[in-house]
């Protein structure tokens, strides 16, 4: 039972289908499985497999967004019970996600938090037109382990600067490392501002994530895009 | 005849142009702060940010667009015509990046590059008009839009396609114009540039675009809405449905601008993108944005409105068969759509980057596409029996007088860019024989000077303007160079 259930989880990621990833965690939490075994079993393998067919070119960005949004929808019914059983939802890392003040452009962000989602990141996503000190404040709270910013202007990009002189301000900026993307943006511009990173799209911003976690916590064994491990 | 290319019959426009309507009613169109009192005033809705504008408001503002107007060179002379089926091109615009001249590597794009894409596109006469095409990193940010004007009016004469990158500096723009042009009331009577606005897709006019608009139509500078939905991120999937969207976003542009002021000029202008579903980019090249770009300009033709497109660019990252195949088609289809103006030669990697090789490329599929628009005419009163009179069955074409005579009509003479077998070609690849006609059109370049007290003015404004951010060689720049060489700072 509990492997056919865990096979059923897989699929619903895969196939994009939210409503069938929430009954099925119901119906594990109601068999008595551990939600840890429900994520680790059923719906991470599934976001592994997404990953893997996004990067060899089977799978395209609407059945990836489709399979992150059934993802999310499982994790609305898993992290409450994770929570009452005192543990923390298994992560390759924690990121905190916006685009800069000024700008409202919101698409090659979210693009970058499925993907990073797809790939085990727990992604917060603050949205669009985001003050320094709003990420900052996101990332104190959620002790994150790397805050993206993006912005699509030349003028705006300006405010990435602003982001991270906020996590230095509030003490934090050791511990985080900031990660810049967005069409005006060079790899020029992400080391005149102090930035640890700069991705050019949303696949290399996975690569970038994972790199720049490794430099966190140390080496691991690299892992091949699309791998979709969660540590 | 002219040839002609369509994609859209008046059915299919009468349904797109009805469901725009419906949008800029319902949902409904963002708009700034800066214009919602210029919206309620003729009784638009507008609640928590958002106008709702009745069909009937929307084509009474369509109305008093004019369907013509002009942009002037330095010495006064019409040079580019928005309206009818006129074609011109420009040079892509505001980019960040160069393909060096040297390795064919993508860098940031510094003063001398954007110097020498002024020169070249200068002496090409498939460019009717200069775009402010690069950012250059070599200056800060905060003067980067007023700058590269600056460099073009100081080296060119033809009609410039610009932009603001902020509502404060468009009026520092629009002053730099008239110092140029000898005035604000030359400058709106004869006006060298045009500005480019863009709405934030989905149906969105931002506190700077709204701004943008409301102070253009003001100044009588013409403008030129750039939407850009991108089909399946920011837009519908569906082509037609981008389409709509588009309509909807310069509608109620032209909404605003008409309101600021009836009969100011502006143009229906696009730079839609299918969003590819594999990378998430937004492919310039692609089949598919070049029909979206002649399926809105051909809505905005409907209405006998001036248009605008975004083509002729390429999206490979280096000078390769795709990006000018990419190019080289977009510019054909864009010209045969009857597209006022066309922007975007010299661009590729999804509009990252430029390249003044590239340019001299595009302008020769430029050349072809403007030699197809010519099309076939009859030449005399016969096609081709008087000179077989002539010749009989012998064939000898190449001795009569008409082959002479009109042999220059009939026939495109390509610079040296494309092989046509010329002993001289020597057998070199296409990026050989670019370089070589970048250098040869460098070396053609001959700057004219304004007048001397235009140029001292021009060069007091650069200096106070440039000293606001710490720079303090800017005038000096221009003062000391007629043939720019080298970093400025």
């Amino acid at each position: 039972m509990p492997d056919d259930i865990f096979s059923l989880m897989r699929d619903s990621i895969i196939a994009g289908a939210p409503d069938t990833a929430t009954y099925l965690a119901r119906k594990a939490i109601a068999a008595g499985t551990a939600p840890l075994d429900a994520i680790n079993n059923g719906y991470v393998p599934g976001m592994h497999d997404v990953g893997e067919q996004f990067a060899r070119g089977q799978m395209f960005l609407p059945d990836m967004m489709a399979s992150a949004e059934a993802m999310r929808a499982a994790m609305a019914v898993l992290d409450p019970e994770l929570k009452k059983l005192g543990a923390d939802r298994p992560t390759s890392g924690v990121v905190v996600l916006g685009t800069t003040k000024g700008d409202i452009h919101e698409i090659g962000k979210i693009l970058v938090g499925t993907l990073l989602t797809a790939h085990g990141f727990q992604v917060h996503d603050l949205g669009a037109d985001i003050s320094g000190e709003k990420f900052a404040a996101k990332a104190q709270e959620l002790s994150a382990d790397i805050v993206g910013v993006s912005a699509l202007l030349t003028t705006t990009m300006r405010n990435q600067k602003t982001v991270i002189e906020a996590l230095e301000r509030s003490g934090i900026r050791a511990q985080v490392k900031v990660m810049v993307g967005g069409a005006p943006v060079t790899r020029r511009w992400a080391e005149e501002i102090g930035a640890d990173g700069y991705a050019k799209d949303a696949m290399s911003a996975v690569a970038l994530a994972r790199e720049l976690m490794n430099q966190k916590t140390g080496p691991r064994t690299p892992e091949p895009i699309g791998s979709g491990k969660v540590v | 005849m002219r040839p002609k290319f369509e994609m859209l019959d008046n059915a299919l426009i009468e349904r797109i142009l009805a469901e725009a309507f419906q949008l800029i009613k319902d949902p409904g169109v963002r708009v700034a702060p800066y214009v919602e009192d210029l919206l309620r005033g003729v009784g638009i809705p507008v609640k928590d940010g958002v106008a709702h504008i009745p069909e009937p408001l929307a084509r009474t503002a369509l109305q008093s667009v004019p369907r013509e107007f002009f942009l002037y060179d330095r010495n006064g002379r019409p040079a580019v015509h928005y309206g009818g089926n006129h074609v011109h091109f420009d040079p892509g615009s505001s980019c960040l990046n160069i393909l060096d001249p040297q390795t064919q590597q993508p860098r940031p794009a510094m003063t001398p590059d954007l110097v020498r894409l002024i020169h070249v596109a200068e002496v090409l006469p498939q460019f009717a008009a200069q775009s402010t095409a690069m950012v250059c990193n070599d200056v800060p940010p905060e003067i980067g839009d007023w700058y590269r004007l600056l460099l073009v009016l100081w080296y060119s004469e033809k009609p410039v396609v610009t932009g603001a990158f902020s509502a404060y500096s468009l009026h520092t723009l629009i002053d730099l114009l008239a110092i140029e042009s000898g005035g604000r009331e030359a400058l709106r009577r004869n006006p060298r540039a045009i500005f480019d606005v863009c709405p934030s897709p989905p149906l969105n006019w931002s506190e700077f675009a709204s701004q943008n608009l409301v102070d253009l139509a003001r100044a009588g500078i013409p403008a030129e809405i750039v939407s850009m939905p991108l089909a399946g991120a920011t837009a519908p999937v569906t082509l037609a449905g981008s389409v709509v969207q588009h309509a909807a976003e310069c509608i109620s542009g032209i909404v605003i601008h008409q309101l600021a002021q009836p009969g100011a000029p502006i143009v229906w202008g696009a730079a839609p993108a299918i969003f590819d579903m594999r990378s998430g980019k937004t492919p310039m090249g692609a089949i598919e944005t070049a029909m979206l770009d002649v399926a809105c300009a051909e809505v905005g033709k409907y209405l006998g409105l001036p248009t605008h497109a975004y083509m002729v660019a390429g999206d490979g990252r280096v000078i390769d068969a795709q990006v000018e195949m990419e190019s080289g088609m977009s510019a054909v289809l864009g010209a045969l759509a009857g597209i006022n103006m066309i922007s975007g030669a010299g661009m590729l990697d999804f509009l990252a980057c430029h390249s003044i090789e590239k340019l001299v490329i595009d302008a020769e599929a430029i050349a072809s596409a403007q030699r197809l628009l010519q099309g076939i005419e009859p030449r005399g009163a016969s096609l081709a029996t008087a000179m077989f009179t002539q010749t009989g069955l012998a064939g000898d074409f190449l001795k009569l007088k008409e082959t002479r005579a009109l042999f220059r009509q009939e026939q495109h003479f390509p610079s040296s860019v494309i092989d046509r077998g010329l002993p001289q070609m020597n057998g070199g690849g296409i990026l050989d024989r670019a370089n070589q006609r970048v250098e040869e059109l460098l070396s053609a370049y001959k700057r004219r000077p304004l007048p001397p007290d235009r140029e001292e003015e021009i060069i007091a404004f650069a200096e106070r303007e440039g000293q606001k951010f710490g720079l303090k060689r800017v005038g000096e720049i221009l003062s000391r160079v007629p043939d720019f060489e080298g970093a400025p700072f």
